[in-house]
């Protein structure tokens, strides 16, 4: 297990390096001087040069990504030149916002996806699964901005039930800010509840198939205990990788929802960076959030070894 | 979903003989509606149309009526003529951007599960790469540097299909080569290229055109998020994506200007999904590898 760990952990360090780097150009190599953007269009020659000279963007592009890993490295992401809020401030600020709207979408859509999943294997080919199978194979079909203008529609402008956007934090009134989140997590766990039944319903529909199925049945258990036990447990594994996917998209796939919903948190802050320009912020963020993305999916690597010795074993 | 990672959906059907055949009605109906929206895409320009950039700002968001058939919008602007204009650019953008990801994607993923060893480690490493990015952040991203037009949008989107192909290119790849026809050829003496290009890759197209059907649905979704943020298509342009943006304003008073695009994109998606599906079904290699 120690060997697989540091194995995963050795290949962990160049892919973190290629993030970095490759932000890095993204952000460099694009037109739009970082000077100019500071200066303004009425910026003279000589100002753009000494601006370029203080802040070292004359200087290579190696020497400066050395630089901007070297400073990343000692916990230093540089900050915003419009707002001068540091990077990490930033981020720390709308996290918290992010992360209730992912936790949020991740645990309604396992709450619709798993029961209807179970519901489906148990009666596999009949009249409710056909339906089901049918209405998750639409739903992949509608893009988050499409549901979120339904229910919009429906739940704020035709029965005034929520509010359409905005936010209040969590610690300032708790209910106001649940009343907030309802529609955006709901729009994203539309998105994502047809994979997870899909998924775990082929998956249970195997796992019926197998032998201890037919001992269980045999020695009498009731059905909903084979199903929520005995069938459910196999497919652990299943739910954990696709929660784990789901929630590294999250990170920084709820961009659309927070747009729409106007809500304070990662994807906001992003968007706002594009339309400034404020490319220390773009940066930062975004390697923030693909490094995130990256251990998200080495955290649950990990867990897989733990849920199954064959893989960490080299075998599977 | 509005993300552009393409997922390989692996599902047991239970009844597979019915469900082919329930697939079959329904697979000739999602054609059929490619072919209608393709055909009035393309016929844009001959039909009697109005202007879908002409304002008339006593006529806004008017009814439907028999100059304007799906009323207009809230510039006065015919909503049909919008409606198929903005088809024209979805299926631009959705056809020629997973062009690119085929193209590239497929060519690596064929030589990543053909030479293995180093080459392969290289590109799957560098896909993960690419794949860590939030693939709508890199977008935005990039069309807000760029520039917002046609060809750039095309790009970047294109782009990063190029993970999703390259992994169905070299799993299909990985199992074709062990196969018997492929040791033959090496046995005849066949040069790599000959057997990559004559043995492997019409096999491998298979599975990789189910997957640009696919990539399509995935594109045109991608192309509407970006639109509908108003950092795709630049305007006056119409976009499905843009249609649905600006009628989001007025959801109280004429939801229908949200709506009626809306419909028409969740149908092109679900159809391209559906044709894709029922290739992919077809094509699919643990079904066919016996």
């Amino acid at each position: 297990m120690l060997g697989f760990v540091a194995r995963r952990l050795l290949y962990l360090v160049p892919v973190l390096l290629a993030v970095s780097l490759l932000t890095f150009l993204i952000a460099s190599l694009l037109p739009g001087d970082l000077a100019y953007v500071i200066l303004g269009d009425q910026a003279t020659p000589d100002k753009v040069a000494a601006l370029r000279h203080d802040m070292g963007l004359d200087q290579p592009l190696l020497i400066r990504f050395l630089g901007w890993l070297g400073h990343i490295l000692q916990g230093d992401f540089g900050r915003s030149f419009r707002t001068g809020q540091t990077v990490l401030r930033a981020v720390a600020e709308r996290l918290p916002v992010s992360f209730e709207l992912m936790i949020m979408a991740e645990l309604t859509a396992l709450l619709i996806g798993v029961p209807l999943a179970i519901i489906c294997a148990a009666r596999s080919g009949g009249a409710f699964d056909r339906f089901m199978t049918g209405s998750a194979f639409g739903m992949l079909s509608v893009p988050t901005f499409l549901s979120a203008i339904l229910l919009i529609y429906l739940f704020a402008v035709e029965l005034h039930w929520l509010p359409a956007t905005g936010y209040i934090p969590f610690t300032e009134d708790p209910i106001g800010n649940l009343r907030f989140m309802v529609l955006p997590a709901l729009t994203l766990a539309l998105a994502e509840w047809p994979g997870i039944m899909r998924v775990l319903r082929s998956d249970m529909i195997a796992t019926l198939q197998e032998d201890y199925i037919a001992l269980a049945k045999a020695k009498g258990l009731t059905p909903r205990r084979i199903l929520f036990v005995h069938a459910l447990k196999p497919s652990s594994l299943t739910l954990v990788t696709i929660t784990g996917i789901n929630i590294g998209r999250l990170i920084g796939g709820a961009l659309i929802v927070e747009t729409i919903f106007a809500l304070p948190g990662i994807g906001r802050l992003l968007i706002g960076a594009i339309y400034t320009r404020d490319l220390i912020i773009l940066q930062g963020v975004v390697l923030l959030v693909a490094s995130g993305f990256v251990i998200v999916n080495f955290i649950v690597d990990m867990l897989y070894a733990v849920l199954d010795p064959r893989i960490r074993h080299g075998h599977a | 979903m509005a993300t552009l990672d393409l997922v390989i959906q692996e599902d047991v059907t239970a009844t597979p003989v019915r469900s082919t055949r329930r697939l079959g009605r329904l697979f000739w109906a999602a054609l059929g509606w490619v072919i209608f929206v393709f055909a009035a895409a393309t016929l844009v320009d001959v039909l009697p149309l109005p202007s879908p950039t002409d304002m008339d700002m006593l006529e806004r968001r008017a009814p439907v009526s028999a100059l304007h058939w799906l009323g207009t919008d809230g510039f006065g602007r015919d909503e049909l003529a919008r409606l198929i204009h903005g088809a024209r650019i979805s299926l631009i953008v959705g056809l020629c951007a997973p062009i690119i990801g085929l193209t590239i994607g497929g060519a690596l993923g064929m030589l990543a599960g053909y030479f293995r060893g180093r080459f392969e480690s290289l590109v799957v490493g560098s896909m993960d790469v690419l794949l860590a990015f939030p693939p709508l952040i890199l977008a935005l991203a990039v069309t807000a540097y760029l520039g917002q037009s046609i060809p750039n949008l095309t790009f970047i989107l294109g782009v990063l299909g190029i993970p999703a192909f390259m992994r169905v290119a070299r799993a299909a790849t990985l199992t074709l080569a062990r196969r018997e026809f492929v040791v033959a050829a090496q046995a005849l003496g066949a040069s790599h290229a000959r057997i990559l290009l004559r043995e492997l890759l019409p096999n491998v197209m298979l599975p990789l055109l189910a997957f640009f059907l696919l990539g399509v649905a995935v594109t045109i979704v991608a192309e509407g998020a970006l639109s509908f943020l108003g950092l795709g298509v630049p305007p006056p342009i119409s976009s499905w994506g843009s249609m649905i943006g600006e009628g989001r304003e007025s959801l109280d008073v004429a939801p229908q200007l949200a709506f009626i695009p809306a419909i028409a994109m969740f149908l092109t998606v679900l159809s391209f999904n559906l044709v894709g599906d029922s290739l992919r079904a077809l094509t699919d290699p643990r079904q066919g590898a016996l």
